[in-house]
């Protein structure tokens, strides 16, 4: 910078330090929460170090479950959060990677109106067509399904539009070169397109799964048995259950096992995920 | 910008094309047309019949004084959303642009929210500011404070925005900070020559150079508060206490599951789908024209 003043550079770790303070606090809480038991929790006084409950309650959440109500333990819902997270991404990369492909290595009739019914699907999220897209997936008897919960949440435009911004700016020689060794379309998209879109294809595929495992209204809305729900919409079940008790120390726990998964992948994937955040948006 | 050179085979183009073609035609155009088609039709409360009624379903719904409720609560929650987290990101995006030995480390602390989801963001400060069992509502019962979330709704509102805040924080943070490092520092080298001191820099240099990223926060941040903050208000609040915390997505859902009004709940579908279309488009078409590139 222009000037340096040791002063202005403690103000700004502290600045960032009270930040990094403010982003943690709850999950910090929450990790407390699930160290203790039921009572100290529910008690309105619990400590601010953790308890000797941890594996205790990590264990009865994942293998056993809530006591009350029939609930299914958490391992199943983590299950569940898995593979429909990586199914939604592998599937729109699948689905997107293909159509990017023919849009821009090909020319044929009404190219431009097949590109225009995938881009105008960017401007209407799930949320809003919530009713009817039940209604489609329910006469397609797919309730209760992995591909009921993953099939509607894949049909978006952001992949299309990222391939076909990157093959874009893949020069025109490599094609050239390669139909002159005789490559027709298979050859060209697997050995050269294929791995020279590796990268891309890593960065949507951390976005896509962040996207995945965190939905949350349409798991809701479309899983009726308790053994087909995701993590994130078990939580909210512990907690607002009929008879009197909410076990929050379990729902804590569930929480913090919620929240590692797609965390993990933004720590140590941070190139990639910041790379597929900024590219999608574009 | 087009390729010049493309392969020539007739069939292969479309088949390529098929399986996205499918998924989107039937989870997308065909539930979309239903919910324009329903929201002209109404359904008897056992799903035997169903009538055509023109627009009457519209003509309730804007009849309707909780709908518009939904709009102010709405407006209320996403302007608080917004201006909060884009002001708080850009303050701590600034402090980590310093040239800090630790800034990398700083980044990696603070992005890792945005993998947390919604509905869990809600679990956890719900929890936190719990009436009776909340840490941080403890402070607020000394100081004889009447917390309760879970029955006053300008209580709810705040610990909804807190939340969405706190979880939209890390992305904005994000492109704030990359597009404060795009800035030449030699522009800013300038402005020090001139006399500037840091405060005159930055509203007269760096803001003004960062506008393009700030409007672009902006929509994206609109339309998380429309949709993606879903979560967090059903795990909070669940729309209430008394409707405080329904906003037009949340109605769309309760109307259409609790109250069964299938060709109310689609009307209030077409309405959002027109706000949001109508947003993006006078956002980029006004609002783009006063920013600096």
């Amino acid at each position: 910078m222009v000037e340096h003043r040791p002063l202005n550079d403690i103000i700004a770790y502290a600045i960032l330090t009270l930040g990094v303070f403010i982003v943690a606090f709850p999950v910090y809480l929450a990790l407390i929460a699930s160290t203790h038991d039921a009572a100290t929790v529910v008690g309105g006084s619990m400590p601010l170090s953790p308890g000797d409950h941890m594996l205790d309650n990590y264990y009865r959440a994942v293998f056993i479950g809530g006591a009350r109500a029939s609930r299914v333990p958490v391992g199943q819902m983590l299950m569940n959060s898995f593979i429909s997270a990586t199914g939604i991404a592998l599937g729109k990369i699948f689905i997107s990677i293909l159509s990017a492909y023919a849009v821009v290595y090909f020319r044929f009739p009404f190219r431009k109106t097949a590109f225009w019914i995938i881009f105008v699907t960017l401007m209407l999220p799930v949320e809003v067509r919530i009713y009817p897209t039940y209604k489609v997936v329910a006469d397609l008897h797919m309730l209760d399904t992995y591909a009921g919960l993953i099939m509607p949440l894949i049909a978006s435009a952001t992949g299309t539009l990222l391939f076909r911004q990157f093959f874009m700016t893949i020069p025109e020689e490599l094609l050239e070169a390669s139909r002159i060794d005789g490559a027709g379309p298979f050859r060209f998209f697997w050995d050269t397109l294929l791995p020279l879109s590796v990268t891309t294809i890593a960065a949507l595929f951390v976005i896509q799964f962040i996207y995945g495992w965190n939905q949350y209204l349409w798991p809701l809305l479309i899983t009726t048995q308790d053994s087909m729900q995701t993590i994130v919409t078990g939580i909210k079940k512990m907690l607002y259950t009929t008879d009197e008790l909410a076990e929050w120390q379990l729902a804590m726990a569930t929480a913090i096992l919620a929240m590692l998964p797609p965390v993990a992948v933004v720590v140590f994937m941070q190139r990639l995920f910041v790379r597929g955040l900024v590219e999608t948006e574009k | 910008m087009e390729k010049s050179v493309v392969f020539n085979n007739k069939l292969l183009p479309y088949l390529l094309l098929v399986p996205q073609l499918i998924i989107t035609v039937v989870f997308f155009y065909w539930p979309a047309s239903q919910a324009l088609l329903q929201s002209f039709k109404r359904e008897d409360a056992f799903g035997l019949n169903t009538e055509f009624v023109g627009l009457e379903n519209y003509q309730s719904l804007f009849a309707d004084p909780s709908y518009y409720k939904s709009m102010l609560t709405t407006i209320v929650f996403s302007s608080l959303v917004a201006a909060l987290s884009l002001s708080i990101a850009l303050l701590f995006a600034t402090q980590a642009d310093k040239n800090l030995k630790a800034a990398g480390a700083y980044k990696t602390l603070m992005i890792w929210p945005y993998a947390v989801a919604p509905a869990v963001a809600g679990v956890l400060w719900i929890f936190m500011f719990h009436p009776s069992l909340g840490t941080l509502a403890r402070p607020l019962r000394w100081m004889n404070f009447d917390w309760n979330p879970l029955l006053n709704g300008n209580h709810a509102m705040t610990l909804v925005v807190m939340a969405a805040v706190w979880k939209q924080i890390s992305y904005n943070f994000l492109f704030f900070l990359a597009g404060l490092q795009s800035i030449p520092k030699s522009v800013l080298e300038a402005g020090a020559i001139d006399g500037a001191g840091p405060m005159r820099r930055f509203w007269t240099i760096t803001f003004p150079l960062l506008s393009p990223t700030t409007f672009f926060l902006l929509v994206v941040n609109v339309v998380y508060v429309f949709f993606d903050t879903f979560g967090i208000i059903d795990a909070v609040t669940g729309g209430g206490p008394a409707g405080a915390t329904t906003t037009m997505v949340y109605k769309v859902f309760a109307d259409g599951r609790l109250g069964g009004d299938l060709g109310g709940s689609a009307a209030q579908s077409v309405v959002l789908m027109v706000i949001v279309i109508a947003l993006t488009a006078i956002q980029f078409r006004y609002v783009e024209r006063k920013v600096q590139y």
